[in-house]
């Protein structure tokens, strides 16, 4: 044996190094973690015991959407949907790269088909369909992927008599798939429709950051809308706003505060205490008898 | 009202706080026009020498007139996506209130959104269009800069979405038939619109609009600008005019996003497929009204002839329906938008 192949037989051996994609996990599994805001050294485990806030000063990390699945529904009771939608590049897409190509690093990266996952589960005993958006995924932006996985899960649970709950984390309409993006604001807010014609209930939950045509269609299509502190939601992004008024804006616009300021969402809750409220708010909105249509 | 291809100010000036000047105002040139526009000066010049000279000169101005008009066909037929956006943003381009006011008769227009506002930058009202009362709704720019200043270039505050969905809720309840009518670069964004929930207010539009039971039709007459657009957008039918355009976003802003460069504009509307035969095409559009060749700024009275044909002709379509079969048919259209696949792949 060579000393060359001793090496090489030596690398087979160690263990693979991790992808890009678990990053984010691999600071998790760190034994500790840094705190983004406060800078606070957390040991790792407690803080994702505490759901990724931050002991030191409340600071809510991000979380995408495994976890947040993970943090919301019963163990053992989730049943994902439509996990094999993806798109398909309509328009033949490209700007700096091909639309296809993009999709594909995406993919990869993140382990994830597209931007939502949507599914069916247990939310402390009660049954909801829920949507979970996820920023890694191109900005959580949505397209025709995102728009047809959410509006199936809501007309199931229209079907089905549940309440709809959406953790929203997107910077707005996909531009690659251009007009079929904006399209799909439409058509979730329609299937919202006939689920509210029903008397079922549906939750939005704002997460940072929420923005563009989700904030203007689902995201504020609530009967009850939550937000988690210190997020950013927004219509038009803090720099269009800057650049069409050109002015310096307040510190704290678009902030879940300011906008329960301007009576626009109604309660802000700590992610620690989001699945106990959430059960609270859908136990005192039991499903009335269908409305024959 | 249309008098000679001029808008009188003498009807619009009763209903609208504004008027179109009556002096003939010297024409707004795009590049590609500038060929035509020189053709038809030559014309002119011809003409003026051959009344000096007395000279007959009626083959020749034929024959310039045929090769204009075939011009203005060549130009009009091959326009890029940035020159029809171009276009579509013609300050001459018959505006909202020039359709409603040439398609209808007892025109009323009523303001505000019973909450403190009245948002200039949305107009609506109740008319009558060949005999049969409607509301009527829309994004309204303005005719010139003052006019513009007071409408905010058509760009609708949260009060203007809740303007409109009172109207389209007054429409409901009387059984009127809703016609909007889409001109706007984007929904105003500026501190008091996110203060005053510019996302709600759509979103609430967006919503609400599923539920009327009249025929509601959206007719896109000048730039579709967004979710700003689409806050009047849900309709039974969805009709475009030849020139105008719909677009996911700004082409400028979608160039200074994706391509991190302001000036890739052009590129951009090229990609985001924004006109009205690629829209047709995507599904997205239900039909696609013809203009004058040249386009609506240079043919008023002929585009609002064609748009009342056009709007005229799905009202009796959806007539034969039953409400609940036109919801559905709203509902269905949306519910089809969409382009993916299923499966590993």
């Amino acid at each position: 044996m060579s000393l060359f192949d001793w090496f090489a037989n030596r690398r087979k051996e160690s263990p693979e190094p991790s992808p890009p994609a678990d990053r984010e996990r691999e600071i998790a599994d760190g034994l500790w973690t840094k705190c983004d805001s406060c800078g606070a050294l957390t040991y790792t485990k407690d803080l994702r015991a505490n759901q990724m806030v931050c002991l030191e000063c409340d600071h809510h990390m991000r979380v995408y959407s495994d976890e947040r699945i993970r943090q919301l529904i019963d163990a053992d009771t989730w049943q994902p949907m439509d996990e094999t939608l993806h798109s398909i590049d309509p328009l033949g897409f490209r700007d700096r790269k091909p639309y296809s190509d993009r999709l594909r690093e995406m993919q990869d990266k993140t382990k994830l088909v597209d931007a939502v996952q949507t599914g069916l589960g247990k939310l402390r005993g009660n049954p909801v369909a829920l949507g979970v958006m996820d920023f890694r995924f191109m900005g959580g932006s949505m397209g025709s992927v995102v728009g047809e996985k959410l509006t199936r899960m809501i007309e199931k649970a229209t079907i089905d008599r549940i309440p709809v709950i959406i953790v929203c984390a997107s910077g707005g309409a996909r531009m690659q798939e251009g007009m079929l993006s904006l399209m799909q604001m439409a058509k979730i807010s329609g299937a919202l429709e006939r689920h509210r014609e029903q008397r079922l209930l549906y939750i939005p939950v704002l997460t940072h950051p929420t923005a563009g045509g989700v904030t203007a269609s689902f995201a504020m299509l609530g009967d009850i809308i939550i937000a988690e502190p210190k997020a950013t939601i927004a219509f038009a992004g803090r720099r269009v706003v800057e650049q069409t008024l050109r002015e310096k804006l307040p510190d704290d616009f678009q902030t879940s505060e300011y906008l329960l300021a301007h009576g626009l969402v109604d309660t802000i809750i700590s992610r620690t205490q989001l699945k106990k409220t959430l059960a609270q708010l859908i136990t005192l909105h039991p499903a009335p008898q269908p409305t024959p249509s | 009202m249309l008098i000679n291809g001029n808008w009188s100010d003498q009807d619009s000036a009763l209903n609208s706080p504004f008027a179109m000047p009556t002096t003939d105002r010297k024409p707004i040139l795009l590049d590609f026009e500038k060929p035509l526009a020189e053709l038809e000066e030559q014309i002119k010049q011809v003409r003026d020498l051959a009344a000096e000279t007395e000279v007959d000169v009626a083959g020749q101005i034929l024959q310039l007139e045929e090769r204009a008009c075939q011009l203005r066909k060549e130009i009009f037929s091959s326009l890029t996506p940035q020159q029809r956006l171009q276009v579509a943003r013609h300050p001459r381009r018959p505006t909202t209130l020039d359709y409603i006011q040439a398609i209808s008769d007892d025109w009323l227009e009523m303001h505000g959104d019973r909450a403190g506002f009245d948002d200039l930058a949305m107009v609506g009202g109740v008319g009558r269009i060949d005999g049969r009362a409607v509301v009527m709704l829309g994004q309204q720019k303005g005719r010139n800069t003052k006019d513009n200043i007071q409408r905010n270039f058509g760009q609708a505050s949260p009060s203007g979405y809740r303007k409109a969905i009172r109207l389209m809720e007054h429409a409901n309840r009387f059984g009127m038939p809703i016609l909007t009518f889409i001109d706007t670069p984007a929904a105003w964004a500026g501190i008091e619109a996110e203060e005053y929930g510019q996302g709600e207010a759509i979103a609430f539009n967006l919503r609400e609009m599923f539920k009327f039971d009249v025929p509601i039709i959206c007719t896109v007459v000048g730039e579709g600008g967004s979710g700003g657009a689409l806050g009047i957008g849900v309709g039974d039918r969805l009709l475009m005019m030849e020139h105008s355009v719909y677009s996911v976003a700004p082409p400028e802003a979608c160039a200074a996003i994706l391509w991190r460069d302001a000036g890739k504009s052009s590129k951009a509307a090229e990609a985001l497929k924004i006109t009205s035969e690629d829209l047709m095409g995507l599904g997205i559009i239900d039909e696609v009204i013809t203009e004058p060749t040249g386009a609506a700024h240079t043919d008023p009275v002929l585009a609002t002839e064609q748009v009342k044909a056009a709007i005229l002709t799905n009202l009796i379509y959806l007539d034969s329906m039953t409400s609940q079969q036109r919801r559905d048919l709203r509902y269905n259209k949306f519910r089809n938008i969409g382009k993916f696949s299923e499966g590993l792949g």
